[in-house]
This record gives structure tokens, sequence and C-alpha cells, in this order.
């Protein structure tokens, strides 16, 4: 240890004044209260709506920022010179994998619930209960298992992000690590994304499963269909690009929820009032991000005739 | 004012720096050099700018205008990995401490170590309960920056930033809120670094004793007119340094300055 005497103070060094200036009375009013209030006038609704736009723009502008910034960062990871630590990449896995299979469980088994008995309410005037097992196993693997999911991560996992991060922010956390030379994309958002990414079809792949098991109770149990008619039913509906579209459909989102997050709560400003809202806008956004990316690749999907 | 001679001797050189959020110009025209292996002072009131120029000096914040340059290098017109190199280069002391919170304390200190050299987890650990040790916190290795009181993460975040043994070490407000003991143990610790170590550390300060036991040389932001007024050793300034500078260091507050 360096033990070094410090120098003293200089000798001429006056001591600080102790006479305090009288305190103000409770009932004084402030400086400039008594200066006459000029009407503040609000802004027009031209002018209300060219901010907004700006901030918009602003906002895209950052956030397309943002992608190419991770983009370069899975470059770097590529050529392996990325300050990513494995530790915490397998950290990230379990929080979004394991941890995330008793909500996954219980939504989809009551999803694919909800879908069995309102198609087999309609199939069943017809008589044809057995293409229940078509419905819910065409609907759950292609849709459903990876709509849900994203959702669910967008919860669970896109909102823990944002908070994170936006709390880093706030702490100084992460200019700590900038100012050490660690690029926070590298350390923080690739473990996140490269966890969501690998997760997702492997949860997604999990959820439907679980939702054609729902489908195979309704139909059996209610509905009198022969288990193993079922099975048959749901294998034969089941093909690879049913499946191939939903795992990608799934990766996709989780990507989606994973960027909402770690962008969020990267540029959350510095308070706890700013976090909470950090949180909130990743979870909308992803939200958002989701149901657009949804529908943009079922339409691309239909015209590919997948 | 500005520093008219440039030294071939410095490390950081400030060339009519302008501190800005927005509109708001919040110190402008700053011009200095930091020396190698002196202690570098920025002082000033509450709210004059001293943090920001720390930021500014890091590259954590954009110029509104001027340059801050490392040898040839301007920080702003730095790629990112140009600006990585020049960072791994100097240790940050944040005012809070700004420690990893999911970390403990030795991870904190040790997490440089992992990832800027080559050494064996053994050797890392070694290395940071030394650093630990020299800022009085062997005993906290394990323990959490949440248990740790304001003093110690400031104390923490002095070991982390000494982890690389970096030739440049800045600090902002090391030693406030600490007890004497501690303060004076700060102060000796930044001494020995420089002394013995050849180190170059600039401190954000207003802790009037630390400044006159470590600095060699104090530069003063005048907050009323957004500027540095004054740069020379703590000594010279209390006796011929401008008004402001002398009742800052004398602590007399000056006549109808806002209290």
């Amino acid at each position: 240890m360096i033990v070094q005497q410090a120098a003293p103070l200089p000798p001429d060094l006056p001591p600080a004044p102790l006479s305090p200036p009288p305190p103000a009375p409770l009932s004084a009013q402030p400086p400039g209260a008594t200066a006459a209030r000029r009407p503040t006038r609000r802004p027009g609704w031209v002018t209300t709506l060219g901010l907004r736009a700006t901030a918009w723009a602003a906002d895209a502008q950052r956030t397309l920022g943002f992608v190419g910034d991770v983009l370069l960062a899975l470059g770097r990871l590529l050529r392996g010179r990325s300050t990513m630590q494995r530790r915490d990449l397998a950290w990230q896995l379990e929080q979004t994998g394991p941890r995330s299979l008793p909500i996954v469980t219980l939504t989809c088994f009551l999803v694919g619930l909800i879908l069995a008995y309102m198609g087999a309410a309609q199939l069943q005037r017809f008589g044809a209960q057995i293409y229940i097992a078509d419905l819910v196993t065409v609907g759950v693997v292609r849709e459903i298992a990876a709509l849900m999911t994203g959702v669910i991560l967008s919860g669970r996992i896109g909102a823990a992000f944002a908070a994170q991060l936006g709390s880093m922010q706030a702490n100084e956390e992460i200019d700590a690590l900038r100012a050490m030379g660690i690029v926070p994309m590298d350390y923080l958002v690739l473990p996140r994304l490269l966890a969501m990414l690998l997760v997702a079809p492997l949860l997604t792949a999990y959820a439907a499963m679980v939702g054609m098991l729902a489908g195979l109770l309704v139909a059996v149990g209610i509905f009198n269909v022969q288990p193993i008619e079922y099975v048959h039913q749901s294998l034969d509906a089941l093909t690879l690009t049913h499946l191939g579209i939903g795992l990608l459909k799934g990766t996709v989102y989780a990507a989606l929820v994973a960027l909402a997050g770690c962008r969020q709560g990267l540029f959350a400003g510095r308070s706890a009032q700013a976090v909470g809202e950090a949180t909130t806008a990743a979870v909308v956004q992803a939200l958002v991000w989701i149901v657009v990316a949804a529908s943009a690749l079922t339409i691309l999907f239909h015209r590919l005739d997948l | 004012m500005t520093e008219a001679l440039p030294s071939a001797d410095s490390v950081v050189q400030v060339e009519h720096l302008t501190l800005a959020f927005g509109a708001k110009v919040i110190q402008h025209d700053l011009d200095f050099q930091i020396r190698r292996g002196e202690v570098f002072v920025i002082m000033g009131g509450s709210g004059c700018g001293k943090s920001t120029l720390l930021r500014h000096l890091i590259g954590l914040q954009r110029p509104a205008a001027g340059l801050v340059r490392y040898g040839d290098h301007d920080l702003n017109a730095c790629d990112d990995a140009a600006l990585a190199t020049i960072r791994r280069g100097f240790g940050v002391a944040f005012q809070a401490g700004a420690l990893w919170s999911s970390m403990s304390v030795g991870e904190n200190v040790m997490l440089p170590l992992q990832l800027f050299t080559p050494q064996p987890a053994a050797e890392r650990e070694q290395v940071a309960r030394a650093k630990l040790a020299q800022v009085g916190l062997e005993a906290s290795f394990d323990t959490l920056p949440a248990d740790l009181s304001g003093g110690m993460r400031k104390r923490a975040a002095i070991a982390r930033a000494m982890a690389l043994d970096p030739p440049l070490l800045y600090l902002d407000e090391p030693s406030a809120g600490l007890d004497p003991l501690s303060s004076a143990q700060i102060d000796a610790l930044i001494l020995g670094l420089c002394r013995q170590h050849g180190s170059t550390v600039v401190m954000v300060t207003h802790e009037l004793e630390s400044i006159f036991a470590v600095a060699d040389r104090a530069l003063f932001l005048d907050a009323e007119r957004k500027t540095m007024t004054a740069l020379d050793s703590p000594a010279a300034l209390l006796a011929h340094g401008p008004a402001g500078v002398q009742a800052f260091l004398r602590r007399t507050p000056r006549p109808g300055a806002p209290p």
C-alpha cells in the first residue's frame, strides 16, 4: 500500500465565516413574484404537429442507428473481436428460456383450449369434430405459438431488458463501461439478443406442443374424438412448411422484442421515471413491431403460396 | 484566459472547448493542457460545469465547439474502435461510483482485467484484492455495491479505475463525502500514484483540503463568466489569483454573490 503524507493546508487560510444570512420568513414572496405575469401562449396545432413529427423522425433515426450498431456488433462477434462474455450469454439463456416455461405453458395451453372450443362449436354442427385437429395444429404451429411466445417474451423479457439497461444508464454504469473502452453494444446488447434468438425457436416449438395438447384434450374429453384418430389427423395436417414458418416467426418476434427492450433501455433518461417510461415503451414498441411483422409475414407467405 | 505555451509533455490538449446542453452554454473557450505526471485539479462552484468538462475529456459528451486531443488524436473525430483504444489508456472514477450493480466489488475491479489482459483468474483476483487494499476495502471483495456506503462506493470506483494501472486517471469528486481519514488516505494514494508511478491524475473537486494537499495545478471554472478564469498552482492562486478564485480558496463569499 502506498503511504505518503499529504501536505497540510496553508497556514494563512482563514477560517470560514460562521454567520449565515438570516433566514427569510416563510410568508416571504419568492423573488419575481410581484412582477406581472406574461400570459403564456399555447402553440398552435400546426406547431404541435410539426414538433411531434420532428420528435418521431428523431426517434426513428435513433432506432435505425441502434439497429446499425447491433449489426456492426454482430460483425465484430463473427470476426472474434467482440467483448461479449460467454458467461453473460449463458446467464441470459437461463433467464429467457427455462424461466419462461411456466408462463408459456399456461398461456399456450389456455389459448389452445379456446381455439379448440371455438372450432369445435362450429365443426360440431356439421359432424366434423375430427377437423379440430387440423384447425388447432395448423393454427397453433403456424401462427398462435409464435405470436403468444412473442407477446409473453415482450412482457417478461423485453421489459426486463429495458429496466436493467435503463437503470444502468441512470446510474452511469453504461458510461463507466464506455469510459473503460468496453462497447455496451457488445457487452450488454449482444448476449441478450443472441439468447433470445437461440431460445425463441425452442420456446415456440414447446408452445406449439402445449397448444396441440390442449386441443387434443378438448377434442377427446368433450367432443368424443378418438385419441389415435386425433393424433393421426394432426400429423396429416402438420407439414414442414407450417413448422418452419412458425419457428421463423417466433424467432423474428423474439429478435424484435430484444431490440425494442435494449434500445429503450440504452436510450433511457437518468431518472426513476425515465426508467419506468423506457420499460413501458419497450413493451408497447415490441407489441407494435410484432403485430406489424406478423401481418407482413402472413401476407408475404400467402403471396409465396407457402 | 488561455494557456499560451503548448508543451511537448502534455497528455491532453483542450483547445477552445465549449460545453453546452442544447442552446445553453455551460462553459466556453476553455484552453489548457494536462501535463504528464501532474495532479491537475478542476475546481469551481457547484453547477459550474466541472463534471461536464470531465465527461467531455473522456469523450462521453461531444463539445459544442473546440477540441480535446490525446496526442495527435482528436477525441471527437475518432471512430468507435479508436475511441475504445484511447479510453483503455485511462481509468475513470465517477462521482457516484457507477459500480456495476449486478457484480460484487471484486468482480467490478476484475472485469477490465478479464477483458483486456491475458491474466488467469487467480492472478486477476490477486490484483483486484491489492487494488482494493490500496483504498482500504480489502474486506469488501465479495460485497455487492448496494451494500456499501457512499464513501466506500467511491473508493471501490477508484480501485476499479486503477485496475489496469492506467497512465492517466480521471477522478470525479473522489474525496467528497468521505471521513477525514479516508479522504487523507485517498489524497496520499493520488500523490503516491503520481510521484512513484508517474501517473497523471485529473481530479474534479471542491474539497479545499484535497486541492492544497495534492494539486500541482488547478483550473478554476467561473460559473458567472462561464469560462476558465485561472490556472496555476493552488498556492499561487491563493496568493495572486483573481478575486473570485481567492474568495473560493479562502471560503469568503463575495458581496452580492448568491448564497
